[in-house]
């Protein structure tokens, strides 16, 4: 006999923590720090103040071991964000899929997952508590110690403590024990926190390791980036689990009202238009329309200049004589009838001016109809695309100030693409390309990969950046294997296309592939530039210092030759050979 | 005996050098004087502006010329090292040293003037020549000495150290090599009418056992092999101011033909250069005729000699009936004989028959 057994979602991401990038020890450490930092930073931008994070890593002491023989190491991370409100403090550690990125802005969390499992993680490895401490800057300070109730999804609080918040500190901070392997994992979290540190500029992030080594990455500007603005669902970007979240939220009656009021981009034209289209609207039977609706909608169009335009002025004599010969069911091919040239979309808004079009509540919806709403909403092209103030690229400047910051390079150039969109969902691709300073020689270009100002460090071989760099013609922009060249791919979304929840690579779609080819390609031009001046440049000093060695020896010689004792003045001709060349150019 | 015709023709010599070598730089000196960049022209030695004179009856260079422009990237370093070339030359000269290619290749790493390798050296010394028209002899750089000569030929010394001193050519039985000072030397007297020109070593030694610079009043040159320039500008001196004239003996084949050839109408690699030809020495064999004539023991040509006589029938050198002839009779025969096969008679019979009948075919003619 089959069972079937309900899990909890903290169960199935305890079962399943591969997914989520906690893989082994030196992976697992690597990863909590990462969710953690990138809480603390999304949390300073919400609240446009430039980031501070400090994280510490030490080893407990050796008497904890655990059997497996990897150190146990107490993790703690206080930032200047935000600040959690008391109430939601246990969710937002205790609870998967708790989070308050949910809502339609990039940010670097997306899934509601990350910290938590971190903290899962840790508990599961050390069976402690986790600590955290916050203050959204009122008059407290709140402590929790707690533990996550894995098979209910649930926090479990073992102890709480509220203090009076006397130095009006804002912030979080976490701390807790976990199990790892931090020298496996040194590497790669240095390598993090460096570019974490350069597409972050603004930000002042301190680490201590299990050495007392730190490490400081200071900020070298105070400006952010303007805050993302909150947005509705685009309609292509919607699926039926988000439709069906929102029709449960909604205070809207009629799907007309409702594709207006929770769709980014529709107004009451495109909300008629659409389900027009969709086969959600409904008008009366004209032989049935009763003479008030008459009046109505001849007095709508008469006392409106846009309807008369259209439909010139009408009369209730005309529809009553229409109505007679009526031989359709609607109201829309009934007017389209008289009015043969009058736009359907203009029919519907006068109609639905008159109040003579229907359309179901959405909460009324059978399972059938919401599915093939959605089905229509991916149809429909005729939706606005969605604009991009819901993101936050870095900009041109911050991105060169990061870059120039860690890398101290010869020659850097920056682009960030026009925002475009995949399946409704917005996006902006930005690209750097930087020559030489501390970018080191490589057979193969250096890369730095970014989604939503997070470095991806793994699985480099499968981003799609990867595959657009290696698609390319480097000999084009004259760049040979061996230069000290690095680029920088940052892709911002209000959902990055990435094919794991553990957030290391992005997958292939055509559009952002599109724009992250055209945006290097932008910059690799400019790069080729810089280059052939370089070449140039390098050409033209060897050439004169050709002509600097050889020619007074000529001039020696000869003089020796013909007897005389003074050599010729050769200064006029190495000094010509100098402008004859920057003219040539 | 007959007394040299020239007066002091090396010393003349020395000072014509030295002269241009002024020159070449004054012209350099006054282009820069002038605020210009200097240049220099010269006749072209690309394959194309090469031709056979018959009038000269050497390889002269045509009327192509190429300029060398210290303006240009490419020529500069060139360009230097030609004038270096012509400076430590004229050094040379005036300090009447004598050096090797290899020397000079060496040398101009003292100023700095690094070349490549040997022979971008060497083609710049051939530069300074076809810009000059003076042998790299007349700028004292010399080969290694291979060849020797023995004789009634007395020489005056010009070498330092050695100034007005005279020796005569017999005062050694391997023979005098034809160095630095013999080639600068001038001639004083001699009591030869000819010079004999052999190829071989052994054969030299075999001459001057067997005293047929007595027997024939003969000058001895030893070629070993191809003749150096240095020898064959020797040759061609002996010939001119001595009146004597020149007869050369090789061994039976291409080769052997080839290296007579040279010494009577010179090579193409040094058509910018004259005096080192003498077009009225004869070759005197062996012949491929001599071969069927006197049923030398022979070998058969190999396909490389075969090959070498074809190229040597288009080649405008061999023109006369005595050279086609021979070739004809090489391809004919297919065979070839060194000049050691007629000891298969005695080892005397070369000189007492051989030789004799030879020298008398040829002054007839
Ligand atoms: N340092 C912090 N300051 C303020 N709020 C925080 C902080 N850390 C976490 N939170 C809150 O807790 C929520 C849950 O965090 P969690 O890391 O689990 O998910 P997420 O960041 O939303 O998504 P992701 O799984 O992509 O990380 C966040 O959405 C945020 O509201
Ligand atoms: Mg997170």
């Amino acid at each position: 006999m089959v069972t079937f057994q309900e899990i909890s979602p903290a169960d199935f991401f305890y079962r399943n923590r591969d997914i989520a990038g906690f893989t082994n020890p030196s992976r697992a450490i690597f990863v909590s720090i990462r969710e953690l930092v990138e809480n603390s930073l999304d949390s300073a931008d919400q609240m446009s103040v430039p980031p501070e994070v400090y994280v510490r890593l030490t080893e407990e002491d050796a008497s904890t071991t655990t059997e497996s023989g990897n150190g146990v190491y107490r993790l703690l991370i206080m930032d200047n964000g935000s600040g959690i409100a008391a109430r939601h403090i246990p969710s937002a550690f205790g609870q998967v899929l708790f989070g308050s990125n949910y809502k339609l802005k990039q940010a670097r969390g997306t899934f509601g997952l990350g910290g938590t499992m971190a903290i899962l993680y840790g508990q599961i490895t050390t069976h402690k508590p986790v600590l955290v401490k916050s203050s959204t800057g009122g008059s407290k300070v709140y402590e929790f110690k707690m533990m996550i109730d894995i098979q209910r999804n649930r926090p479990l609080i073992l102890d709480r403590k509220t203090r009076r918040n006397k130095e009006n500190w804002r912030g979080t901070i976490v701390e807790y024990s976990l199990e790892g392997d931090y020298y496996r994992a040194m590497s790669k979290i240095l390598e993090y926190l460096k570019q974490t540190a350069l597409l972050t500029p603004y930000a002042d992030i301190k680490f201590v390791d299990p050495k007392g080594r730190l490490y400081m990455f200071n900020r070298v500007t105070t400006k952010m980036p303007p805050p993302p603005t909150e947005t509705l669902t685009h309609p292509y970007g919607v699926d039926v689990e988000t439709l069906q979240r929102i029709i449960r939220v909604t205070e809207s009656r009629n799907l007309l009202d409702f594709m207006r009021k929770h769709f980014h981009r529709v107004g009451q034209g495109t909300s008629l238009s659409f389900l027009d289209f969709a086969g959600f609207i409904r008008t009366p039977d004209p032989k049935r329309l009763k003479p008030e609706a008459v009046a109505r909608l001849v007095e709508t169009n008469n006392k409106s200049k846009k309807f008369r335009k259209f439909f010139g002025r009408i009369t209730e004599e005309q529809i009553k004589v229409g109505l007679k010969k009526a031989k359709s069911q609607d109201m829309i091919a009934f007017l389209k009838s008289i009015f043969p040239n009058v736009d359907r979309t203009i029919i519907l808004r006068l109609l639905a001016s008159s109040g003579l079009v229907r359309t179901k509540n959405p909460k009324k919806l059978k399972p059938p109809e919401i599915v093939k709403l959605v089905r229509m909403m991916k149809q429909y092209t005729d939706f606005l695309p969605p604009d991009a103030s819901c993101l936050s690229p870095l900009g041109e400047d911050l991105l060169r100030a990061g870059i120039l910051k860690e890398l101290k390079p010869e020659f850097i150039a920056v682009s960030q693409r026009k925002p475009s969109t995949y399946a409704g969902h917005p996006f902006i691709v930005e690209t750097a390309i930087a020559y030489g300073g501390d970018i080191p020689k490589k057979d193969d270009i250096v890369v730095y990969r970014f989604a939503n100002k997070i470095p991806l460090l793994y699985d480099e071989a499968s981003d799609v950046s990867i595959r657009v760099i290696r698609s390319i013609n480097w000999r084009r922009y004259k760049v040979a294997s061996g230069m000290p060249i690095a680029i920088l791919v940052h892709l911002c979304s209000t959902k990055v296309p990435y094919k794991t929840v553990g957030k290391e690579f992005i997958a292939d779609r055509p559009e952002v592939k599109v724009e992250i080819l055209n945006g290097i390609r932008e910059v690799a031009r400019r790069l080729q530039t810089f280059l052939a001046k370089r070449e140039h440049v390098a050409k033209e000093k060897k050439r004169l210092s050709v002509f600097a060695k050889y020619l007074p020896k000529i001039a020696q010689f000869s003089t020796d030759l013909a007897g005389k004792t003074e050599a010729p003045d050769i200064e006029l001709l190495l000094k010509s050979v100098r402008k004859y060349e920057t003219e040539g150019k | 005996m007959k007394r040299k015709e020239s007066e002091s023709s090396t010393k003349k010599k020395k000072d014509a050098v030295l002269n241009d070598l002024r020159e070449f730089g004054g012209e350099l000196y006054g282009q820069m004087e002038k605020g210009k960049f200097p240049w220099v022209e010269m006749p072209s030695r690309s394959t194309e502006n090469i031709y056979y004179s018959p009038d000269v009856r050497q390889y002269i260079l045509g009327e192509k010329s190429v300029k060398r422009h210290a303006r240009n990237i490419r020529h500069i370093k060139p360009f230097t090292q030609m004038v270096w070339a012509g400076f430590f030359a004229s050094e040379l000269v005036k300090n009447r040293k004598t050096s090797t290619l290899r020397d000079v290749y060496y040398s101009a790493q003292a100023y700095e003037m690094t070349f490549k390798d040997q022979p971008e050296s060497n083609n710049i010394l051939t530069d300074l020549e076809t810009a000059t028209g003076f042998a790299r002899e007349d700028f004292n750089v010399f080969p290694e000495e291979r060849s020797a000569l023995f004789g009634d030929l007395t020489i005056e010394y010009t070498v330092p150290g050695y100034e007005g001193k005279q020796l005569n050519m017999t005062s050694h039985p391997d023979g005098v090599m034809i160095g630095p000072s013999v080639v600068s030397a001038e001639f004083a007297k001699t009591g030869c009418d000819k010079v004999i020109a052999i190829e071989k070593g052994g054969l030299f030694t075999r001459f001057i056992e067997e005293r047929v610079h007595e027997k024939f009043n003969a000058l001895l040159v030893l070629t070993a092999g191809q003749a150096p320039r240095a020898t064959r500008h020797f040759l061609n001196r002996l010939n001119t101011e001595l009146d004597l004239p020149v007869y050369i003996f090789t061994d039976g084949d291409p080769w052997g033909m080839h290296i007579a050839m040279v010494i009577i109408s010179g090579s193409a690699n040094a058509a910018h250069l004259r005096g080192l030809t003498t077009p009225d020495a004869k070759w005197g064999g062996v012949y491929a005729t001599d071969i069927v004539d006197y049923k030398l023991p022979t070998d058969p040509l190999t396909d490389v000699d075969i090959k070498r006589l074809h190229e040597l029938e288009k080649d405008p050198r061999y023109t006369g009936d005595l050279w086609k002839r021979e070739i004809k009779t090489f391809l004919k025969i297919k065979k070839k004989a060194e000049q050691e096969a007629f000891s298969r008679y005695g080892l005397t019979y070369i000189v007492d028959e051989y030789l004799p009948a030879k020298l008398e075919e040829m002054s007839a003619d």
